[in-house]
């Protein structure tokens, strides 16, 4: 079994919010082109072209419905990779050191020459954030672009992971979550940023952004009690209610104009 | 093990080389930076510097290597050896398939070029093709806008003279609420989405118009899950909430619109309904300072919006008196409404009350002086911060013209067009409808049409119709049939050069266009239609050249085969003269240009049209030897001149004094400074002239000096649109040209010069008590029509497409997962997988489109489940309406821009035993590619 590093220097991931998250799936494409062509194995695809096509992704979108006790159901678009985990199981479960969380950021990667396939580090990661590529087989799994964000052959706005890059939206940040000053952690400060299953332990790194309340037009009927407050707009006064009447009003307001 | 940490190389070399260039994974044009290693492509993302998609990238882009590479990509020219429809095909030269193809239309353009119905689909390079079209002389060209969404850009332009998407957009940095209407998920994405994700990041608000709760509309505050088909009633309803309450911009519409302009309200005159002119044909408001009528532009005249005009015994009334008694009418109340919309009537008043509250209590100002067309000078810039953006799920019904214009009738109401916060026109718009061209139809032998196919008519007497009336054009586009139709009917011309209505032709060339599958109605009967024979076994359509990328569906139904490149391989230029990428703060244009060459036997079908033009002695496409004039497409978006001074792009042309921007004569160097400036040239609108440029005297002048008008145009806002009330007054008798009997009616009802709504047609035309339910389809935003699904990677995000119930039908119907269900129309049934979604009107079932694929096409396995559970609605949908039993074919299209009406669609459903596969099933098509590999590992640099 693999040891984790008692602390990191930084804490390196991504902020997802899923109030923006319109669910079009650039960030796993843009991160299926980007890992394809870099770090280790290519993410290869089998049948792509035939009855069943599967093919290893580090990053999908998935999407869940929601049904309030009242008013409409909503869609969540839930992006997921995976969360850089202090606590990584993934790592501890690794019987060959393959899989290592980094001293300097925190990110959590495979080391493929010594990745034996096992999957056991699949099995013990609650998120199902890793994949076993079928060509190579070898576990893959998120590197947060850690072949982008040092990279000093791009320029420095660039070196970013490539889903944050992409992300049209934005709705995807990145930033050490260590730094309680740095714009990620302000942002997760700010909108009560969450941790996916903080049950399971394994303090995850990356945070998602709740969804904003919504469908408050939905709303009952308009009475309200004396010093209730009502986010929106009354209902509008009319000042006429048959066009000689408006024709009037006109009148008068075009005097005032 | 205790902690093990390798060494890695966090600075790998990333390319050998970047090369930028313009996406065409679907309609937006973005900028992409193409990362090559050992002159390969290795990656693709968005580039920064671009003006669309300022770095970002959708799926559709990113999986751009995926579609470069598609095992379905074409190899060479084709001739058919088996019958229409198998897929037999022989490999070709290009000589031969040129020469083929100059032998067919050689003897058309001498005898009558209307023999031949050019048709160019998903085209990007139209303002070419119908250059090429015109020359040739047939009035048949249009490309795929009439079953797009003619009817948003056919509204905007006669009511504002812009729309949205690459007309205009949304003021994103001042914006405070923004509102959406049948947004498809495709159209605009990156900008929409960077829009909504700039617009939650400052807290504003987006309320989502939409059946169906997803995309944009899952994250917007407030989703108003309307009945299809009735967003006219809704946007009508808020109007008559707006205009009783009198929160409407009264200043605005006294300025810059044509609601002060006099109306003839006499009822025997052959002018009732027009508008009263001065002898130069000015339109006459009353001056409020004078009390007298005076033209609406003149120097320091106050348009009074309430007073009325009597002169020689008639009555002239502004348009806003109109306006008030129409819909302050109780039939458009909340309560008269909400049951047919499926949205209670306090929503409608919260919603009424909240656009008021936003566009007139948040009035935002910029300190920035201007001066307007009649010579008055503005310290300010006043703004009202509620925009809107709308799509096809409003505009592709029968009732999606007056729709989309009830739509724009509501922005300029409330002042929000051309503000600060509000709707922006990108250029080359605004543009008055009046300065746009008109349809042209003459055909003379062995000569160019008489002018440019498409336009805004103005009344009756622009229609195409030949001297004894009949239709001139295939799809009888600009007929009394659909007198406004701006981009054609491609959607009726197979149906009706098949049935040899309004005539017989002889040869259909299609691009891009994938008719025989998903990009038609009636899918089935198009195949038989492309396929039947006369008495004589002869083909009915004798003779047909399609020109595309990939093996589609539609290549089995052609004669011909001209192997279009992939968009990586092909030079192309988004122009100012087409459909340009400009923001509302700049003008812009961009190209493609090779960043591979092609490893086939394929050319870019527009440098092909500069062959086959000239073998044809086409006269835009000859020098005067006879000499090919154009070696190729770069060539012709070099050296082409629309006008002096003006060609294909407008950025580094040759001045006086060197290079210059807009007008100028062709530079040599153009496409190469194009390629060192990441393929896009951009010149930003001044301060002064940013907001209300149809007005804006900074702004018109601007517009001039690039080229993009001749002289200032300013003009006002028509909500009031006489030229349909000239089309009504021909069906009330007046005037020489006259519709025929039967379009009488239809037309005085359905041509309202004030935006009206009626039900769609389908509903008059089925029993709506047995087809209770709305079907729909949308695209998924991974994915452009039938390109997603060949798609290696794209297809394993949607390679399914079941059809979605809401939570009301499927329990009625007792569905759970996996079931299937028999899905009816009036016209077709379909037998389809179903899933349950909640988030859907409760009347509305819809599936993903154009994810349905023919067994052997696109490379794909005849087992795969595009194939096998995949389908398309379209089965459903007929071009034409149900018969009426008056022996008159009746298309299924808007009255007024006969935009096809593939949403009006009702069906019924019930649960059906699990067949094999999806119904109806087609036998496979032999494919002309093979099939793709079975697997991949797709590493470039190794």
């Amino acid at each position: 079994m693999t040891s984790l590093p008692e602390s990191t220097d930084r804490k390196l991931g991504l902020v997802i919010d899923l109030d923006t998250c319109v669910g079009c799936h650039a960030c796993v494409v843009s991160c299926k082109g980007w890992n394809t062509e870099n770090y280790g194995a290519p993410l290869s695809d089998q049948e792509p072209y035939g009855a069943d096509p599967t093919g290893t992704f580090l990053n999908r979108v998935h999407s869940y419905e929601v049904q309030p006790d009242q008013g409409a159901a909503q869609l969540i678009h839930f992006p997921k990779s995976c969360l850089h985990c202090d606590d990584a199981p993934c790592v501890t479960v690794c019987p060959t050191g393959a899989s290592y969380k980094r001293v300097e950021d925190g990110i959590v990667l495979v080391n493929e020459t010594d990745c034996i396939g096992c999957g056991l580090c699949a099995w013990a990661c609650p998120y199902g954030a890793r994949e076993m590529d079928a060509a190579e087989g070898v576990m893959k799994k998120c590197t947060l672009c850690v072949d982008r964000i040092y990279n000093e052959n791009l320029p420095e706005e660039d070196r970013v992971p490539a889903c944050v890059r992409t992300c049209p939206a934005g709705a995807r940040h990145f930033g050490d979550l260590g730094d309680p000053n740095s714009d990620v952690s302000k942002l997760v400060e700010e909108r009560g940023g969450m941790d996916l299953m903080p049950e399971q332990g394994t303090k995850p790194v990356n945070k998602y952004l709740p969804p904003r309340p919504k469908d408050r037009m939905d709303r009952p009927a308009p009475a309200q009690a004396e010093g209730d407050i009502d986010v929106l707009a009354p209902f509008l006064k009319p000042v006429a209610e048959e066009p000689k009447g408006f024709i009037g009003w006109l009148d008068k307001a075009l005097e005032k104009l | 093990m205790t902690h093990h940490q390798p060494r890695i190389d966090t600075s790998p070399k990333v390319s050998d080389e970047v090369r930028k260039t313009t996406c065409y994974m679907c309609a937006c044009r973005c900028g992409i930076n193409v990362h090559m290693k050992d002159g390969k492509v290795a990656y693709i993302e968005g580039n920064r510097d671009h003006p669309v998609n300022r770095g970002v990238l959708c799926a559709k882009g990113s999986a751009g290597i995926m579609q470069h590479n598609a095992p379905s990509r074409l190899r060479a020219p084709l001739k058919r050896v088996g019958p229409r429809g198998s897929g037999e095909f022989e490999e070709i030269t290009w000589d031969e398939a040129l020469s083929i193809a100059t032998d067919w239309l050689a003897p058309l353009r001498e005898k009558d070029p209307s023999k031949l119905a050019f048709f160019t689909g998903r085209d990007q390079s139209q303002s070419f093709t119908s250059y090429w079209a015109q020359n040739f002389g047939t009035p048949n060209y249009a490309a795929h806008g009439g079953f797009c969404s003619v009817n948003m850009a056919a509204a905007g332009i006669y009511t504002m003279g812009g729309a949205f998407w690459e007309f205009g957009q949304p003021d994103w940095e001042h914006t405070k609420l923004f509102m959406i209407f049948g947004v498809a998920e495709d159209h605009d994405s990156n900008p929409i989405k960077m829009g909504i994700g700039r617009i939650k990041e400052r807290g504003a608000k987006v309320i989502g118009v939409n059946p169906i709760r997803s995309g944009y509309n899952a994250v917007a505050d407030e989703w108003v899950g309307i009945t299809p088909g009735t967003d006219g009633l809704f946007i009508l309803s808020l109007v008559h909430e707006l205009l009783k309450s009198g929160r409407i911009d009264l200043d605005y519409l006294a300025r810059y619109t044509n609601a002060p302009v006099l109306v003839n309200m006499d009822e025997t005159s052959p002018d009732h309904g027009l508008l009263l002119r001065d002898e130069a044909g000015k339109t006459l408001v009353i001056d409020r300072k004078t009390g007298k009528p005076a033209p609406f532009d003149q120097k320091g005249v106050r348009p009074d919006l309430s007073a009325t005009y009597r002169h020689g015994g008639t009555t002239y009334k502004p348009v806003m008196h109109l306006i008030a008694e129409r819909y302050l009418d109780p039939q458009y109340a909340p309560e008269a409404v909400a049951a047919r919309c499926g949205i209670p009537a306090d929503k409608i008043r919260t919603i009424a009350a909240e656009l008021a509250r936003v566009a007139f209590d948040e009035e935002i100002v910029l300190e920035q002086e201007w001066t307007d067309f009649r010579g008055e000078t503005h310290k300010v810039m006043k703004g009202r911060p509620v925009s809107f953006h709308a799509m096809r799920g409003i505009s592709a019904h029968s009732n999606g013209f007056q729709t989309c214009r009830a739509l724009h009738m509501l922005q300029i109401l409330l002042g929000t067009v051309e503000v600060p916060g509000g709707f922006r026109f990108k250029p080359p718009y605004p543009k008055p409808v009046t300065a746009h061209p008109k349809p042209h139809a003459k055909v003379t032998p062995d000569s160019p049409l008489d002018g440019p196919h498409l336009g805004f008519v103005q009344g009756p007497e622009d229609l195409a119709l030949k001297e004894d009336g009949s239709p001139a054009r295939i799809d009888k586009a600009f007929t009394w049939e659909n007198p406004m139709s701006a981009h054609g009917l491609m959607h009726m011309v197979i149906s009706n050069a098949h049935a040899g209505d309004p005539y017989r032709i002889d040869t259909l060339f299609m691009y891009m266009a994938n008719m025989s599958w998903n990009s038609s109605m009636n899918t089935r009967g198009v195949m038989d239609m492309l396929t039947d024979k006369d008495e004589s076994g002869a083909y009915v359509i004798p003779r047909i050249i399609y020109s595309d990328a990939y093996s589609s569906e539609m290549v089995a139904y052609a004669d011909l085969i001209l192997p279009d490149t992939t968009y990586l391989e092909r030079h192309d230029c988004i122009s100012l003269l087409d459909r340009p990428i400009c923001e509302a703060d700049a003008a812009a244009d961009a190209i493609r240009w090779p960043v591979v060459e092609p490893d086939r036997d394929v050319r870019g079908f527009q440098s092909v049209l500069c062959e086959l033009g000239a073998r044809l002695n086409l006269p835009g496409f000859v020098n005067e030897d006879g000499s090919q004039k154009y070696a190729d497409y770069a060539d012709y978006i070099t050296n082409h001149q629309r006008k002096p001074g003006i060609g294909p792009l407008a950025g580094w042309r040759t001045g006086d004094e060197g290079l210059t921007h807009g007008r100028g004569a062709p530079n040599a160097a153009q496409l190469q400074t194009y390629i060192e400036n990441g393929g896009f040239f951009i010149k930003h609108i001044p301060d002064a002239a940013a907001y209300y440029k149809p007005w804006n005297r900074q702004y018109q002048d601007w517009a001039v000096d690039l080229g993009i008008y001749d002289s200032p145009q300013p003009y006002i806002f028509d909500l009031y649109v006489e030229p349909m009330r000239r089309f009504q007054l021909a069906a009330e008798g007046h005037g020489d040209r006259q519709p025929p009997d039967h379009l009488r009616e239809r037309i005085r009802e359905t041509l309202d010069p004030l935006p009206i709504w009626y039900p769609p047609f389908e509903d008059a035309g089925v029993d709506t008590d047995e087809f209770t339910i709305h079907a729909l389809t949308q695209r998924p935003m991974a994915m452009y029509h039938s390109w997603g699904s060949q798609n290696a990677w794209l297809r394993q995000i949607h390679g399914h497409n079941p059809l979605y119930l809401p939570t009301k039908l499927w329990e009625a119907h007792g569905f759970s997962e996996g079931d299937w269900a028999r899905v009816s129309s009036a016209h077709g049934q379909i037998t389809v997988p179903v899933a349950h979604m909640a988030a859907l009107n409760e009347n509305t079932v819809w599936t993903w489109n154009a994810i349905g694929k023919r067994k052997g096409a696109w490379a794909l396995d005849k087992d795969a489940p595009e194939a096998t559970k995949g389908f398309l609605l379209n089965h459903l949908i007929h071009e034409l309406l149900p018969p009426k039993g008056d022996g008159l074919r009746w298309a299924n299209s808007d009255p007024i821009t006969g935009q096809a009406a593939w949403f009006d669609l009702r069906v019924k459903i019930e649960k059906a035993e699990a067949p094999t596969e999806s119904q109806p099933r087609f036998d496979p098509i032999s494919s002309p590619v093979g099939r793709g590999p079975d697997h991949l590992e797709w590493k470039v640099g190794k």
